[in-house]
């Protein structure tokens, strides 16, 4: 075709194979006019369908719960309020709720913990299906040598982010780590977040956790990510503050530091 | 207290904020605050008492207390009454009939705009279809520049977004060149990082101005780091033209956000001082979006669209080059499907535009909301109808790192072809410099210009 089909004219085709390896981004999309050609549209399509399914996917917490037991911790698992999928999506404050049920769980288990780790299915239960197990493996060997006291690791079904202050203030521990299944996107379906902070309590704002975001394979790699939160960790608990007032500079460590 | 009669019954709403809440078209946020009218009926009744208010009386009675909260004192305080006189005398609903008369064309307008407050233009947007919303933007002229010019009269302008889930520069690279190709860019082009890291910023910033020194593009650079980190930056002598943050209408929300309007004062003049903007010293970019304020709890019983202009206030103050309502990347628990989405992009866009402020949206859903591309195509036809000054060019409306849909460089060339909106024209005549325009003045990129070969990766160079 002449390049005014708007199709990459043919020296072009080559090069954006080799582009396209650099990023998942879709660039150098075939097209007709101006408009994306049939291929593409319908590629994007099906990627939008197999997302909307993820969202809808339900979280098989008594795997999980199997596959963290081994690190010697109790295992709890809760649900929010919000109690099903539709109520979740539409109701942040339910899922940001322990029910009485899930603080009768949680109440035995309360003491004084430097962290606890919590893990939910947030919008993809996939996500902390496959990514949790491994980061949080990573992050405890990492973080041996502070004998940390650690609370029972807690599975929350349909929690957000904020539901981990409540489950750290029942239990008495100074830090969540909360490890969550982030919005599916069409080329991540299955991308994981972990939000730290430090003193959590019913008041605190978005402003004091730090995150790390986009923790899958081709993303943020585990160690990587196990890397990051346990050096994040190790600061807020020296300098007694998370968030904004905490910089992530684990990257200039890493450099510096090998 | 205000009331309205239809037939028999007797509607009573206890306050302004009440008010305006009862009289908003229904959205989940509205819903999940437990702020929206319990009827249809309801509704409309309040919307007959919205119509009848004074506009006098937003002056006298704030929705979020004076004492409390600074951006109602930056509202209240900075109320341009000489601007306002020629409405003075307005009801809610004459204000309206006011702007959709041929005698309020842009001068008016734009002579209008420090005279209004935020609520009265949200309590004109909701007694107003998404046509009037649409007609009333479009007389408004809100023009900024840095290196190019933006919002001009048969404009749109496009943010080439390159995000990259590592921010592996080679990967974003190769999102910038495909932008490019396809006329993406004159807005800005901006990274959000994946992580906030001062030194990853630097990266960046390093990075992108490279890019555009190299290719002698006229447009701006910008990496989507918390204004405290650029702040830092610009002390360290990083390269940044534009400093980014998302704001909202209340300062408990604003202080969820880790900024309050001392900070963002701070950061302008720091960014002033720098004078890298060669026609023009816009040197702010902001986001917002509906929800933001309920979302951080700070919401003071104000329904999202109102509280939604009141962060146009904060904007104002800073004269910003840019201002993003990222109207679907919030959820459904916000807004809860494509018809949702599409009247508070509008709205959105509209007040914006009342306000004075160069308005663009980021059409977009996430993918836990009731939306797909046909609502995202509708949206965005008819925010280019009226007049938006940019929105997003997402490689295929894909962002891989921030996982939601946008618009693609193809949508705005689709629009820009469409409905006869050319890009600013610095950028349009760069464009038509590398050969990137066809003979009909079309963006239909052939062969990759020479001077691309700058952003590919080492060995293709």
């Amino acid at each position: 075709m002449s390049k005014d089909d708007g199709v990459p004219a043919a020296p072009d085709v080559d090069l954006w194979t080799e582009l396209r390896r650099l990023t998942a981004a879709r660039i150098g999309l075939e097209r007709s006019g101006a408009s994306l050609a049939t291929a593409p549209l319908l590629a994007f399509q099906l990627a939008h369908a197999q997302a909307r399914d993820a969202v809808h996917a339900e979280l098989d917490a008594p795997r999980l719960a199997a596959e963290f037991a081994v690190h010697g911790v109790p295992v709890l698992t809760v649900e929010s309020a919000a109690g099903d999928k539709k109520t979740y999506l539409m109701r942040p404050d339910l899922g940001r709720a322990l029910t009485g049920a899930g603080a009768a769980v949680l109440a035995p288990h309360a003491g004084a913990y430097d962290v606890v780790f919590v893990v939910s299915d947030g919008l993809s239960a996939r996500a902390v299906e496959v990514h949790a197990a491994p980061v949080l493996t990573e992050a405890l060997a990492l973080l041996r040598a502070e004998a940390l006291r650690i609370a029972p690791v807690v599975i929350v079904k349909h929690g957000r982010v904020a539901i981990g202050d409540a489950v750290a203030t029942m239990l008495g521990a100074q830090c969540a780590v909360m490890l969550i299944g982030e919005r599916p996107g069409l080329s991540a379906p299955d991308s994981m977040g972990v939000y730290l902070t430090f003193g959590p309590n019913a008041q605190t704002s978005d402003a004091e956790r730090n995150c790390i975001s986009n923790i899958r394979p081709a993303g943020i790699g585990y160690a990587d990510a196990a890397f990051k939160l346990a050096h994040l960790l190790k600061a807020m608990r020296k300098r007694g503050v998370s968030g904004i007032r905490l910089k992530d500079d684990s990257e200039r460590l890493r450099i510096g530091g090998g | 207290m205000y009331a309205a009669t239809v037939g028999a019954r007797r509607y009573v709403f206890a306050d302004l904020k009440t008010l305006l809440a009862r009289a908003t078209p229904p959205r989940s946020g509205d819903a999940l605050a437990g702020l929206i009218a319990d009827s249809g009926e309801e509704r409309i009744a309040a919307q007959f008492a919205l119509a009848d208010l004074p506009l006098t009386t937003f002056l006298n009675e704030t929705v979020v207390p004076y004492e409390q909260d600074e951006v109602t004192r930056l509202i209240i305080d900075s109320h341009d009454a000489r601007a306002f006189a020629p409405v003075a005398h307005l009801t809610v609903g004459g204000l309206r009939d006011y702007l959709l008369a041929d005698t309020a064309d842009a001068p008016v307008l734009t002579a209008l705009a420090p005279g209004l407050t935020p609520e009265m233009a949200a309590a004109v947007a909701k007694i107003s279809r998404l046509q009037d919303l649409m007609v009333m933007a479009a007389k408004c002229s809100v023009v900024t520049s840095f290196r190019n010019t933006i919002g001009l009269p048969g404009r749109l302008s496009v943010r080439l977004q390159p995000n990259h889930p590592t921010d592996d520069a080679r990967g974003i690279a190769a999102s910038i060149l495909d932008g490019l190709l396809l006329g993406a860019g004159d807005a800005v082009i901006g990274i959000n990082p994946a992580t906030d890291s001062p030194e990853r910023t630097h990266a960046l910033l390093s990075m992108l101005d490279g890019i555009r020194a190299r290719l002698d593009i006229p447009t701006q650079t910008c990496v989507l780091a918390h204004v405290t980190t650029t702040l830092d930056l610009i002390g360290q002598g990083s390269p940044v033209d534009l400093t980014f943050q998302s704001i909202a209408g209340t300062q408990a929300a604003n202080k969820s956000f880790g900024i309050d309007l001392a900070l963002l004062t701070e950061a302008h003049e720091a960014t002033l001082s720098l004078r890298r903007g060669t026609i023009g010293d816009n040197v702010i970019y902001f986001e917002t979006g509906q929800g933001s304020a309920l979302s951080a709890n700070a919401h003071h019983g104000v329904d999202q669209q109102t509280l939604e202009a009141r962060a146009y206030a904060v904007a104002r103050k800073f004269r910003p080059l840019l201002v993003n309502s990222v109207v679907g990347f919030i959820g459904p628990e916000y807004l809860y499907d494509g018809k949702q989405i599409t009247r508070a992009g509008l709205e959105d866009h509209f007040c914006g535009k009342l306000l004075g402020l160069p308005m663009g949206v980021d059409v977009c859903y996430t993918n836990h909301a009731e939306a797909d591309q046909d609502d995202a195509d509708a949206l965005l036809t008819l925010l280019t109808a009226a007049g938006v000054n940019f929105v997003m060019g997402v490689p295929g409306a894909d962002d891989v790192m921030l996982g939601y849909q946008s618009t693609s460089f193809h949508d705005a060339l689709a629009m820009r072809d469409l409905l006869h909106r050319k890009p600013a024209p610095e950028f349009e005549s760069w464009l038509s410099r590398q050969g990137l325009m066809d003979k009909a003045d079309r963006i239909r990129p052939g062969v990759l210009p020479p001077h691309f070969k700058a952003l590919l990766p080492a060995g293709r160079a």
